[in-house]
């Protein structure tokens, strides 16, 4: 009986590092895009917020892209 | 396909049966959180769900060639062992999916697999060592892992979303549910109707149908992708209800919390080689979740109920699969009494889940007490009143146990009640 530990700390941490930063990232998007909301409603822009929240999307996107590579290959 | 047995097209429909269980248990993995937190109409999400898992079916061309992941000695199985194996497995599927506990359908197979082979050739066809690495191990650590990495992502978004403007987040996560959602359910159809391909071949090898190694034939493939759709497509509201409500209350925070951390376990422990059960990841995620929110609880004897059942999956397939191999082995009578014992005991479970219809028009009420409640409504329909307050007391401090117990419990102090004891 052989334990794989490397292997289940190895899923251990790439579940948590990749769940959180993907959470955070595209909470940061949610949070642009309501900030640039805010600002086109008071008659600003806030181009900023916008782009960052596009990036983090486009960040998120690619992660579920590379999901679906995954489960293909 | 030619010189197909009677009993290889048994084993083949069996297959396929337990292809559809698995569906129906499974669907609440992939669409629990988005139905409850509203992201999607119930519906639309187990119809989303369906076809990605048909698809997943038939993205994969890599065979699971061991189906039993080495638990049990592959080289001298034959189709009545493989038949028991998945009466088993479905049975336990359906025992669960009518109490609404969320269970590993891989452990039932396995469970199952590890009971026939008992019954047929005796231990020594089991690796022991395999049981406790591929299945207890995983059965502890899957939770944990997913339920830490939820609850750390749902406290984070919290933080980092709590001034943002109401309508833009909840458009948002529901945007991120649906198509965390969308990855567990292709990785669904991937990963379990290969499984069961993978035993529909293994039987046409034994019995002699197609050559050792070979690939699943076409129309393998499609019956079991078609199988684990429409069972996904039926919907187990039953365990869908637990996992969304019961478990814990989920925002639509949690919800994505939730999914992106089953949907990251899932695929991480499948391409790093340590498997890790879709069904354990995701009760345990969708838990997490319930305690990154701030003042979020989790029900904990609904969690209790959910843990015994993980426990009890091995042993109970494997028991009843090893009733199911004695009774079949003894020749062709044999496998036509489990094949009607099998017939009749689905059809009692459905029965008595007609008492408490959970379906997708009440998935998300709050108002149908525990999914628990099913048994206790169940058994309080056929169970004469208690006689004093203490033997209601009783009967209440069985409940939760899961129905393998709780009904033989429930059965002692009232000796008349018919239905729930015939089902075991």
């Amino acid at each position: 009986m052989k334990i794989d530990w490397a292997a289940l700390g190895a899923v251990f941490g790439v579940s948590l590092v990749a769940t959180v930063a993907l959470v955070g990232l595209f909470t940061l998007g949610i949070a642009g895009l309501s900030k640039q909301e805010t600002a086109s409603a008071n008659g600003g822009s806030a181009v900023l917020a916008r782009t960052g929240a596009y990036a983090c999307f486009a960040l998120c996107a690619a992660a579920v892209a590379y999901g679906i590579y995954l489960i293909v290959t | 396909m030619e010189h197909i047995t009677l009993l290889l097209a048994i084993v083949v429909v069996t297959a396929l049966v337990f292809d559809f269980t698995n569906g129906f248990h499974d669907t609440a993995n992939a669409m629990a959180t988005t139905i409850s937190t509203g992201a999607m109409k119930p519906k639309t999400a187990v119809a989303m769900s369906a076809v990605l898992n048909l698809v997943g079916a038939f993205l994969s061309v890599e065979v699971a060639k061991t189906i039993s992941s080495g638990l049990v000695n592959e080289d001298g199985i034959r189709p009545e062992v493989i038949f028991a194996a998945l009466v088993g497995a479905i049975l336990w599927n359906l025992l669960t999916w009518l109490v609404g506990l969320p269970s590993s359908s891989s452990h039932a197979l396995m469970g199952g697999l590890i009971g026939a082979t008992i019954a047929s050739v005796g231990l020594s066809g089991v690796n022991g060592g395999v049981v406790v690495t591929k299945v207890l191990i995983p059965a502890i650590a899957a939770p944990l892992v997913a339920g830490l990495a939820a609850m750390f992502a749902a406290r984070l978004t919290y933080r980092l979303g709590k001034n943002a403007d109401r309508k833009t987040t909840e458009k948002g996560y529901r945007a991120g549910q649906v198509a965390s959602a969308g990855l567990v359910s292709l990785a669904h159809g991937t990963n379990d109707a290969q499984k069961t391909m993978g035993i529909i071949t293994l039987a046409l090898v034994t019995g002699g149908v197609l050559a050792p190694g070979s690939n699943p034939p076409m129309w393998v493939i499609v019956s079991a992708g078609v199988a684990i759709a429409l069972g996904t497509y039926l919907g187990g509201w039953r365990i869908i209800r637990t996992m969304g409500k019961g478990l814990t209350d989920l925002q639509p925070q949690q919800g994505f919390a939730a999914q992106t951390s089953a949907a990251s376990v899932i695929l991480a422990s499948s391409n790093i080689g340590f498997s890790l059960s879709t069904t354990h990841s995701c009760s345990g995620a969708v838990m997490g979740a319930g305690l990154g929110r701030k003042g979020g609880v989790v029900r904990w004897s609904t969690a209790t109920r959910m843990f015994v059942a993980w426990g009890l999956t091995l042993p109970a397939a494997g028991l009843a699969a090893a009733a199911a191999e004695f009774v079949a082995r003894q020749g062709g009578w044999g496998v036509g009494a489990v094949v009607v014992f099998l017939i009749g005991s689905c059809a009692a479970i459905w029965l008595i889940s007609r008492r408490q219809v959970i379906d997708h028009t009440n998935v998300t009420d709050d108002e149908i007490a525990e999914p628990a409640g099913v048994v206790t409504a169940a058994m309080a329909a056929v169970t004469p009143p208690p006689a004093g307050t203490t033997l209601s007391d009783d009967l209440k401090a069985t409940i939760p146990a899961p129905a393998g117990e709780a009904v033989p419990a429930s059965a002692a102090p009232a000796s008349a009640s018919p239905a729930p004891a015939a089902t075991v």
